[in-house]
């Protein structure tokens, strides 16, 4: 797809890249050469597994961030049908960054909202790199009142290095804007399910990520801050990749990690050569979790539903007496 | 009522216990202007000379807002931990406890405001910078939820950069859990002030900060969700004059008021009777 590769997938990417050449040779010259393929591709399957299962939390980082994996709109093409995108907050402007609207999850009909990345540099400069303006935050709290109207459950998709911080951003009230989606969502009464796709970038994550369910997707990072910000803040570096490691592990901030805190509720395994390596079986995978936890949540009476989020918010922390 | 009996003074942050002379030289950080330290003290630590609205400490606001003898502060016994094993947290947080108290981040409070039972919470800068991690958060939703059991309007003060790194995606979490508190209060029509002081940025601006009945602000304080050194990094430029103080926001139609702090007791009361339904406070006067 035409952007560049990760260091640690270098190795992945010649091996595929040798394969891809006997198989052309083949096709061209009318060889059977599948006794060498077949290792090749062996050892393909054990270098993606190995290389993917071995990753340090700042190699996480950078898959997470990753513009060759599936974004929102690749999981509402693959996983979903019937989709009929709405856009705009009715106060200022459409912002491209959020994209949501009505979609069917095996027939039935869901409220899909999720911030949009850019595969491309100018694709990323109409989406804003992932990162919303209140207006954006705006749009997605007047659907997920639209949702609750007609009594439809929310899907959020949350891939964002955070909320733009800008002038504009600030005069429109990026702050109001999300808190204002925290306290709705934490009163909406129909289910939300809340997935991590890619990055989960403090504030302007939790903005669409305040869920019955909590997923993450196993390479995805959910983090109170960019491991870049940490480390300048805490160690006055920013830049090199020691303090962004050291950064990235103490935040604790990997999909195994977190579930250990109790912060999400479930990790959505990965494909071998991680979720870009093969999109359609991400989304399936995608597709089958949520749809488990939809059928638990659909039997919640609303009011029920409200408390139990309300109470497992009310339960996080960690602090002594 | 057992709280009521409860009641002591607020302990003094062992900074204060410094015994700083009453008669030390102070200087004012907008004008320069110079005195001793008591007539800051005794006019609110605000300037007499530009107004300008210095620092203020959690318990001095207590003693601002609260009348004497009602005050009784809560879940002092609530205390940070290093739940994610963070490099230099615990030798972050003794240095706080020496230097800023031992309330965390905020100091939480039930008392009456001329007469009216009211909970008060006020963030305190001076420990780690007002940083919102686990422990602000459950003071919080205890004091919301003693709002929501007695009926007593809510007050938060903010004074914060945000949330606290050092507890990672728990800190993060706080600020769902604090609007989640904000939201049964809201349903229960208990009314919630939040006033925002010099700084109010971060996490802590976008949820509870903004999510007041009336959301006051005091004159000159710096609020916004990314501070004015990120977005002018993002921005390649210096920010225009007066960006992000709370006169901007007052015209930006983001908060309700500026107020003085010399004026906020009145204010608050007011504000708040009007929304419990309660008559005027005895000796208000129309201006
Ligand atoms: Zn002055």
């Amino acid at each position: 797809m035409g952007t560049s590769l990760l260091e640690f997938e270098k190795p992945i990417a010649e091996l595929e890249r040798q394969i891809q050449e006997l198989r052309e040779k083949a096709e061209a010259q009318k060889l059977d050469l599948s006794a060498e393929i077949a290792p090749l591709q062996e050892r393909l399957a054990e270098l993606r597994r190995d290389t993917y299962k071995n990753l340090t939390p700042l190699q996480r980082v950078q898959v997470a961030r990753s513009s060759r994996r599936p974004f929102t709109l690749d999981y509402i093409r693959l996983a979903f049908s019937d989709f009929i995108e709405l856009h705009g907050d009715r106060a200022f402007r459409d912002d491209p960054s959020i994209v949501g609207g009505w979609a069917r999850l095996d027939g039935d009909t869901v409220m899909i909202i999720g911030q949009q990345r850019g595969r491309d540099t100018k694709e990323n400069i109409h989406r804003n790199f992932g990162m919303p303006h209140p207006e954006g935050y705006r749009k997605a709290l007047r659907l997920l009142k639209l949702a609750e109207k007609f009594q439809v459950p929310v899907l959020t998709f949350i891939d964002t290095p955070g909320a733009w911080a800008g002038l504009g951003a600030e005069e429109r009230g990026q702050s109001e804007a999300i808190a204002r989606n925290l306290l709705e969502m934490s009163q909406l009464t129909v289910p939300i399910i809340a997935t991590v796709i890619g990055e989960g970038g403090s504030g302007g994550a939790l903005a669409l990520g305040v869920a019955d369910r909590v997923l993450m997707l196993e390479h995805s990072v959910y983090s109170v801050i960019t491991v870049e910000g940490c480390a300048a803040i805490l160690w006055k570096d920013g830049k090199s990749p020691e303090m962004r490691e050291k950064a990235a592990s103490s935040l604790r901030i990997t999909s195994p990690e977190l579930l250990a805190l109790k912060v999400i509720d479930e990790v959505i395994p990965e494909p071998s050569g991680a979720a870009h390596a093969d999109h359609e079986a991400t989304a399936k995978a995608v597709h089958d979790v949520i749809l488990r936890h939809l059928d638990e949540l659909k039997r919640l009476k609303p009011d029920k539903l409200v408390r139990k989020r309300r109470e497992k918010y009310l339960r996080m922390g960690s602090f002594t007496t | 009522m057992a709280w009521f009996r409860k009641e002591k003074s607020p302990r003094r942050p062992r900074a204060e216990r410094l015994e700083i002379p009453k008669d030390a030289w102070e200087k004012c950080e907008a004008c320069d202007h110079t005195d001793i330290r008591e007539k800051f003290e005794r006019n609110a630590n605000v300037c007499p000379t530009c107004d300008h609205h210095r620092r203020f400490r959690a318990h001095e606001y207590l003693s601002l807002l609260l009348d004497a003898g009602t005050i009784a502060e809560k879940d002092e016994e609530l205390v940070s931990v290093d739940p994610l094993q963070f490099p230099d947290y615990p030798a972050r947080l003794k240095k706080a406890l020496a230097n800023a108290g031992d309330h965390d981040a905020i100091l939480t409070a039930s008392g009456k405001m001329d007469g009216m039972p009211v909970n008060l919470g006020v963030m305190d800068f001076a420990f780690m910078g007002g940083s919102m991690g686990s422990v602000v958060g459950e003071k919080i939703a205890r004091l919301g939820q003693r709002s929501l059991e007695k009926k007593w309007p809510l007050i938060i003060i903010s004074a914060s950069g945000g949330a606290r790194m050092q507890e990672g995606v728990l800190s993060l979490m706080q600020m769902a859990k604090t609007s989640a508190v904000l939201s049964q209060l809201a349903e229960r029509r208990i009314p919630y002030v939040s006033l925002l002081t010099n700084p109010t940025t971060g996490g802590v601006s976008a949820s509870y900060a903004m999510l007041g009945d009336a959301i006051l602000a005091e004159p000159g304080a710096v609020i916004g969700f990314a501070g004015p050194r990120v977005i002018k990094q993002t921005l390649g430029q210096d920010l225009p004059e007066g960006f992000q103080t709370a006169e901007f926001l007052l015209t930006h139609g983001m908060v309700d008021q500026v107020v003085h702090r010399h004026h906020l007791k009145r204010t608050l009361g007011q504000l708040l009777r009007h929304m419990s339904g309660k008559p005027a406070a005895t000796g208000w006067t129309a201006p």
